[in-house]
């Protein structure tokens, strides 16, 4: 039963790790290691506590690790690109370009801010509860949510228009046309 | 986050246009926030903005929610309710998958090993049970091949394309260096790889093909450990080595063998000739 709890936070794991790493593959690899740990430390979770704070913490901290080993290979500058990567942030048929763009705007924001922005929305929750996830105080989680959310709201003004209207379809590919065309 | 509606008139703070954004204000104090934004052009637009991104963000991989957990996934979060629960599952999977091979033909003549407990026969001396974990292993590995070798679409994970990825990743999963033989001589070329449950943890598939479109599978994984029931973190150099066996046991026939701990098996629907030629290849090469 405890297992069954385990598996039904599965799709939200995967969702949040795309949407954090941008990448499929890592995502799910991520997603992988987390329920590894879990799997390793679960006589250490408290029956009837928050789970699913406690999949989020134990996968950050990973993601954490993660991101400290890779920081050498980013350096030698063997991170992809992600106008590379742009085809596998595609969701399957019917996505459109908002949500890569979307995706493309929210790799720029660094890591700790992506992660908060994250939290809050896609994962809906209090602000208290993502203090816990990723050990910071309360206040640097609304301080990094502003920074999040206006440095995103930038990006997204500068790639694509934020309403793309049929009326007006011809002018706005013109001007958005060498961003979205990035994506090659 | 709590906000205070009763802040004297001055301009929305950040912390209040989240609160109001992310829903977390009574409707009192939303109210409040909404009446003082009526006045501040700027922070509505702020909040209109950050209001749009939420939805945005809400939307964004929503399709995963949707889709069925990669079995990997599953498999490992059902590790937490016991090994033997997540091995019962696995041999009841075999089976369907087995039944469904026979349904169509493939040529398995039944010896009626499935739905036995893996471990009835893995009793006995060590170097009995170290025997039968082997077997058991091959039998794995003709199962996994007859599950995925008539796949379509979804044969492997991920595609010979990406193979240092592949090889990266499942040499992560098994904790083991792993190495893609190069069958192009017996003509085969690689597909992929997939990584699978196993009993002392994860085991590797790698797919070929040769030009026929016919595949042959490559089983790898640590072997459960006779003496303590798990894998060695470092296997001994011991007398867990097995000599090449060749089992027809399983849906298809294949060549298996055992080298410091680490299990191989080699899994076609061939001749066991050009089975063992190709086992051989292998070898030379790992």
């Amino acid at each position: 039963m405890q297992s069954q709890a385990l598996v039904e936070h599965i799709p939200r794991l995967r969702r949040y790790a795309r949407a954090l790493t941008g990448d499929a593959w890592a995502a799910d690899d991520l997603v992988q290691d987390t329920l590894e740990r879990a799997c390793g430390k679960w006589r250490l979770w408290v029956v009837g506590s928050n789970l699913r704070a406690w999949l989020f913490t134990l996968m950050h901290n990973l993601f954490a690790n993660q991101l400290r080993r890779s920081a050498q290979q980013m350096r030698a500058g063997l991170q992809v690109d992600l106008d590379d990567v742009g085809h596998e942030l595609a969701a399957p048929a019917g996505a459109h370009e908002v949500a890569l763009d979307l995706q493309r705007c929210l790799m720029r924001l660094p890591e700790d801010q992506r992660a908060v922005l994250l939290l809050v929305t896609l994962e809906d929750m209090p602000y208290a509860e993502v203090a816990g996830v990723l050990r910071i105080p309360v206040g640097t989680v609304m301080s990094r949510l502003s920074r999040a959310r206006s440095r995103l709201r930038e990006l997204m003004d500068g790639a694509a228009p934020a309403q793309p209207r049929v009326s007006d379809a011809p002018a706005r590919a013109q001007d958005a046309g060498p961003v979205l065309r990035r994506l090659k | 986050m709590e906000a205070h509606p009763s802040i004297p008139f001055d301009a929305v703070s950040d912390d209040q246009l989240h609160a109001l954004v992310d829903g977390h204000l009574g409707d009192a104090q939303r109210r409040a926030i909404e009446a003082r934004l009526a006045l501040d052009p700027r922070a509505a637009a702020t909040g209109e903005a950050w209001r749009r991104q939420r939805d945005a963000l809400g939307d964004l991989h929503a399709a995963v929610l949707h889709e069925p957990v990669p079995a990997p996934l599953a498999a490992v979060a059902r590790q937490a309710s016991g090994a033997r629960e997540q091995l019962a599952q696995w041999w009841r999977w075999g089976g369907m998958a087995a039944g469904v091979v026979l349904a169509f033909g493939l040529g398995w003549a039944t010896h009626g090993r499935y739905g036995a407990e893996p471990s009835a026969q893995a009793a006995g001396t060590p170097l009995a049970a170290a025997a039968g974990n082997a077997r058991d292993f091959a039998h794995q590995a003709m199962v996994a091949h007859a599950v995925y070798v008539p796949e379509v679409r979804h044969p492997v994970e991920v595609l010979a394309a990406q193979q240092e990825h592949l090889v990266q990743w499942l040499s992560k999963r098994l904790n083991h260096p792993l190495k893609v033989p190069n069958l192009s001589v017996q003509g085969y070329e690689l597909v992929g790889g997939r990584l699978l449950p196993g009993e002392a943890g994860a085991r590797a598939q790698f797919m070929f093909q040769n030009a026929a479109g016919e595949r042959i599978t490559l089983y790898l994984g640590a072997l459960k450990s006779p003496a303590s029931g798990t894998p060695a973190p470092v296997p001994l150099p011991d007398r867990r080595e097995t000599a090449f066996s060749f089992t027809s046991e399983g849906p298809v026939p294949g060549f298996y063998w055992v080298d410091q701990g680490f299990g191989y098996a080699l899994a076609g629907n061939l001749s066991r000739e050009k089975l063992m030629a190709i086992a051989q290849a292998v070898y030379q090469q790992l």
